[in-house]
């Protein structure tokens, strides 16, 4: 239960073709993360798959029946938003029965099944409250309440942590993804945070400007990226790029990761200027300055201390190193 | 700039200029209604006098309410302005609501159309109207009011209301349509009640005209049991004798209700103003 396929789905606005053909299996059980940056498509693409906007072209499938001309409320699809949408008139506990209540479920079956999501998310002393005398972190706990009450094939998040603070967010997306190893259902979740999508997901789709640029598991991206853009994009702090020729390589770019960096300050392959350090305690970052190559970051381990300004040498191991074409694809 | 805005000088000039046009606004109802009160001989022996005991007189009241339609008339206003009201707001927000929400061909164009009534006059087609009530036998009745009025009002509150309906958030519909609500409960329980502001807004602004317009009762509804109070009012003028404690009276009398259904709507009504004003 819960299986969902696109198969080369296109959306247009009127002549902006905002989803350029999208094919993409979603097994049961996967929790698959949309990420990418903003308006690139991707909350378009999963109001597609909710059916709150109409395919252009394309098939959605789920279970093996196509569902494209569905009614959103037909597609046993549940979905959490960005700005909670709660309904202002009723109390929380009607808010998580109502799609139950439309689809004409008995009164006790409805009871039973909002205290059972109230347990999961600890929302029991609020059920008589309305949305206007919750936190928005409550808030966000009940549009989630909401969605599971459903029993839904597909759970859809669209950038559910994007309006909380720090501290919350990281609370939430540990819930998240508590909830789902529990309920073990298929989850589509939509972020352009790439530390929420490298956390939550068992699969990853990259979409840059209504196309997808590669799907994989967490640390297939971060290990095996395709091309620039996902090698820039998956991982915090971002790659470093450097231009080959210089190196005395062949390719066009070379990534490599800030952590496989090493700095020399009287020698290393690469001459620059401390530019500017970041101590977080955990870990240090150094930006280092260098006329041929612009800012490179360095991630080390540890505290370190290192004067801005002074004159530096950057190392890299070359086993680490990603070879990029002219046109931004890996060279393997 | 913030200290600006709230030093004395500032907020105390512009409490007078407010005051200044409150009195000004408010001086010819202030006059109406004290002569109102006074016996004929005082009402034109000094028109701005206060009602004092020796010059206090009920003549005009009473007359009004001898005069046996009057309340009638009264009836008449209140059951063509509250239905035109009602007509007004329902079909301009429904109208609001599909222009707002949902995309199809000529949409632009429709909302353009539907606009255009705020710059011509309806009184223009007047004659078209008349002929247009004689046809279908309407004249004379105070539904032949109702539709013109509703006629009058649509443009302006489709113009505000769509406006408004644009800003309620999307996801909320959307939250609305996964649950299974059809177009219509989202309509009415969760689009209206976030836009109620609005509606009061797009009340007053239609009711007022209605409730003081003279020229189509005139034309198409002045039969004795259809007439509204405004129309009913003009049997005290006369040609040659004027009869002006009653119309004094009368048309207190005809401020009354403007102003319950105003206070209704008003606390709503100063929100719909300044939203979006005040983030
Ligand atoms: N209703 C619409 N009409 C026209 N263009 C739209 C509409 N909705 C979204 N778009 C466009 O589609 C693109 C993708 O939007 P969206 O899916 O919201 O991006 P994301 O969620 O990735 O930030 C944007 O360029 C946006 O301007
Ligand atoms: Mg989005």
């Amino acid at each position: 239960m819960g299986a969902l396929t696109l198969s080369n789905v296109t959306k247009s606005f009127g002549k902006t073709d905002v989803i350029k053909g999208v094919s993409l299996e979603v097994s049961e059980g996967e929790f698959c993360v949309f990420v990418g940056p903003s308006g690139c498509g991707k909350s378009t693409l999963l109001r597609m798959i909710a059916g709150l906007e109409d395919v252009t072209s394309g098939d959605v499938i789920l279970d093996g029946a196509r569902i494209n001309d569905l009614a959103p409320a037909k597609r046993e699809i549940a979905m959490v938003f960005q700005t909670y949408a709660l309904y202002p008139h009723l109390t929380v506990r009607d808010n998580m029965g109502l799609a139950l209540k439309q689809a004409g479920v008995a009164r006790a079956e409805i009871i039973a099944a909002t205290d059972k999501a109230a347990a999961m998310l600890s929302l029991q002393p609020l059920m008589d409250r309305r949305p206007a005398e919750l936190s928005g972190g409550q808030r966000q706990r009940v549009a989630i309440g909401r969605a599971i009450v459903r029993r839904p094939k597909l759970f859809l998040f669209d950038e559910p942590l994007s309006n909380l603070d720090a501290a919350l967010r990281v609370a939430t997306r540990i819930e998240i993804a508590r909830l789902h190893r529990e309920l073990n259902a298929t989850t589509i979740y939509v972020t352009h945070d790439q530390v929420e999508a490298m956390t939550l997901a068992d699969k990853i789709v990259v979409l840059r400007a209504g196309l997808v640029e590669q799907v994989g598991r967490p640390m297939d991206l971060y290990n095996d990226p395709d091309n620039t853009f996902v090698a820039g994009f998956i991982g915090s702090p971002q790659m470093n790029f450097l231009k080959s020729g210089l190196l005395g390589l062949s390719s066009e770019t070379v990534g490599i990761r800030p952590e496989h960096l090493t700095l020399h300050p009287g020698g290393g392959q690469i001459r620059g200027r401390v530019n500017h350090v970041e101590r977080l305690g955990g870990e240090t970052l150094v930006y280092v300055t260098t006329v041929q190559h612009g800012m490179l970051t360095v991630r080390m381990f540890g505290e370190h201390n290192y004067d801005v300004d002074a004159d530096i040498g950057v190392d890299f191991d070359a086993a680490h190193l990603f070879h990029f074409d002219a046109a931004g694809k890996r060279l393997r | 700039m913030h200290k600006a805005r709230h030093s004395p000088a500032r907020s105390i000039a512009a409490h007078a200029i407010l005051i200044a046009w409150t009195v000004i606004a408010l001086f010819p109802v202030f006059v109406i209604v004290i002569n109102s009160f006074k016996s004929r001989k005082a009402i034109f022996g000094d028109p701005l006098a206060l009602p004092l005991p020796e010059n206090f007189d009920l003549v005009g009241y009473t007359t009004v309410l001898a005069q046996g339609d009057f309340f009638q008339y009264f009836l008449n206003s209140l059951i063509v302005t509250v239905a035109s009201l009602f007509f007004v707001l329902l079909f301009g927000a429904m109208a609001a609501f599909a222009l707002s929400e949902y995309r199809f061909r000529g949409n632009t164009l429709m909302g353009l159309y539907l606009a255009l009534g705020i710059m011509i006059p309806i009184r223009l087609g007047t004659v078209a109207i008349l002929q247009l009530m004689v046809a279908s036998g309407l004249v004379n009745t105070r539904t032949a009011l109702v539709l013109v009025y509703t006629a009058q009002g649509l443009p302006l509150a489709v113009f505000i209301l769509s406006e408004f309906m644009r800003n309620v958030s999307h996801d909320l519909k959307n939250a609305g349509r996964i649950d299974g609500l059809s177009e219509y409960t989202i309509f009415f329980r969760l689009v209206l009640p976030l836009v109620r502001p609005a509606m009061a807004t797009v009340a007053v602004f239609t009711m007022i005209p209605i409730w003081n317009d003279l020229w189509f009762p005139l034309i198409l509804a002045p039969a004795e049991e259809v007439k509204t109070i405004t129309l009913g009012s003009q049997v005290f003028i006369g040609q040659f004798v004027t009869n002006w404690n009653a119309v004094l009276a009368a048309l207190s009398l005809a401020i009354v209700p403007v102003l319950v259904l105003y206070l209704i709507f008003s606390r709503q009504l100063i929100r719909g103003i300044t939203a979006g004003a005040v983030k």
